[in-house]
């Protein structure tokens, strides 16, 4: 079967090299990334669901998906899907990420 | 602050240290967007990273040594996982399903999430960079005595190795074998020498010396 | 509650489906086709491909632990020849082993 229709989060079996065991100290904006998460998906009317995040992750493009970090690829999921609910608007998101980058 | 915990680090993180890329301010606005919609607090969120924060391979340590200890715990907890750390570790919440699996003479259990990352955060804390790494996630499944190997694991070839792919509902944990010449040693102990990666099959337990 | 279909031991092929267009599917790629037994009924749960598109009154569905043989999930698998991987699978992703395990042959 092609590998066309292979999802590029769906890496079972390929060779992406060599594991290096070792780990860098989470940073603190990737904490708040997973809080953020976390307190969606435990609400009572559930915000988003890891279901939702995981599907999230998976449409990013696969430049995308390939290039970032793991948290980074977090909250860009979070945020799509936030839009997408009509619970965060993209203007006003895009605005305060501005403000951010000028301000910064 | 919990005192339990070997990986505990400050929370005064120095904003203006971190990195200041689109996504750290993606993740800022958001933030302060769903503070402002009321959707949780600040205070909400120092708590749930604190809450996070507090589970680590300690707590996975625990139980591992429990169950050397204590043959009826180790039944159950192979029997039915989720249970026996709610109820008899006092672990609370215990937020999936585990299944626990047990490391003998003749299987060697490796986990891995080849489509994502699933790992039991809630008796493990967060998980190791190289267990999200595309390296492992790709390739433990196909060669997982050559990637152990990476690790420094050599497992007897005489023995099973068994991948456990984490794909869907279920989260894991290797039960290691017990290090011969540890028998009668005390469950705190036994808890010292018990490693993170032991729990998720890329290390096998050693004495300490 | 669901009854589940299958039972430990049964033997169970993973259909070899490869839908396109927004999606979000628990089955890796690499297992899809194969063969294997099932080593457990892990329970009922909702179905994720439902709930990653928000709908949380997705039917439950039955999930297995599959065991395969390393050596029929690899064709160039080199490390002993007992080796397995168990893979968690909804139930609408398995179906009965056609029994003269036509599977080996190609």
């Amino acid at each position: 079967m092609s590998d066309d229709i292979r999802q590029q989060h769906d890496m079972g079996g390929l060779d992406k090299g060599p594991v290096t065991p070792s780990a860098h100290e989470i940073e603190p904006w990737e904490k708040r990334v997973e809080a953020i998460m976390r307190l969606l998906s435990m609400r009572k009317d559930r915000f988003v669901t890891v279901d939702e995040l995981r599907r999230g992750i998976e449409e990013l493009p696969p430049e995308l998906y390939d290039t970032i970090g793991y948290y980074e690829r977090w909250i860009a999921s979070l945020s799509n899907i936030l839009v997408e609910k009509g619970v965060l608007d993209r203007a006003e998101l895009d605005a305060r990420v501005k403000a951010l980058e000028a301000g910064a | 602050m919990p005192h339990d915990d070997p990986h505990d680090h400050s929370h005064a993180a120095v904003e203006a240290d971190e990195p200041q890329g689109y996504y750290q301010h993606l993740a800022a606005a958001t933030r302060s967007l769903l503070i402002e919609k009321g959707v949780f607090s600040a205070a909400d969120m120092r708590a749930m990273i604190e809450q996070i924060d507090r589970r680590s391979p300690a707590l996975g340590a625990k139980i591992v040594a429990r169950a050397w200890t204590d043959e009826g715990f180790k039944a159950r907890l192979l029997s039915r996982g989720k249970q026996a750390i709610k109820e008899e570790m006092e672990i609370d919440p215990v937020a999936a399903d585990i299944v626990v699996v047990e490391n003998t003479a003749a299987v060697h259990n490796v986990v891995v999430c080849t489509l994502c990352s699933c790992y039991p955060v809630f008796i493990l804390g967060r998980p190791p960079d190289w267990y999200k790494s595309y390296a492992y996630r790709s390739r433990a499944v196909r060669d997982p005595r050559g990637v152990l190997r990476e690790f420094g694991t050599e497992i007897d070839p005489a023995r099973e190795v068994r991948v456990h792919d984490s794909t869907a509902d279920m989260r894991y944990l290797v039960l290691p074998m017990q290090p011969a010449g540890t028998e009668g040693w005390l469950e705190e102990r036994l808890a010292g020498i018990v490693t993170r990666d032991t729990m998720v099959g890329t290390a096998e337990v050693r004495p300490a010396e | 509650m669901t009854d589940p279909l299958f039972n430990p031991g049964d033997a169970v092929t993973v259909s070899a489906r490869f839908p396109t267009g927004r999606r979000h599917i628990r089955t890796p790629f690499y297992i899809r086709g194969k063969t294997g037994e099932v080593e457990r009924v892990c329970g009922a749960y909702k179905n994720p491909e439902d709930l990653a598109f928000g709908n949380y009154n997705a039917a439950r569905v039955s999930l297995y632990r599959v065991r395969f043989d390393q050596r029929h999930v690899w064709d160039d698998y080199t490390g002993n020849p007992n080796d397995t991987i168990d893979i968690e699978i909804y139930e609408h992703w398995l179906e009965p082993a056609v029994t003269e395990d036509s599977s080996d042959a190609t």
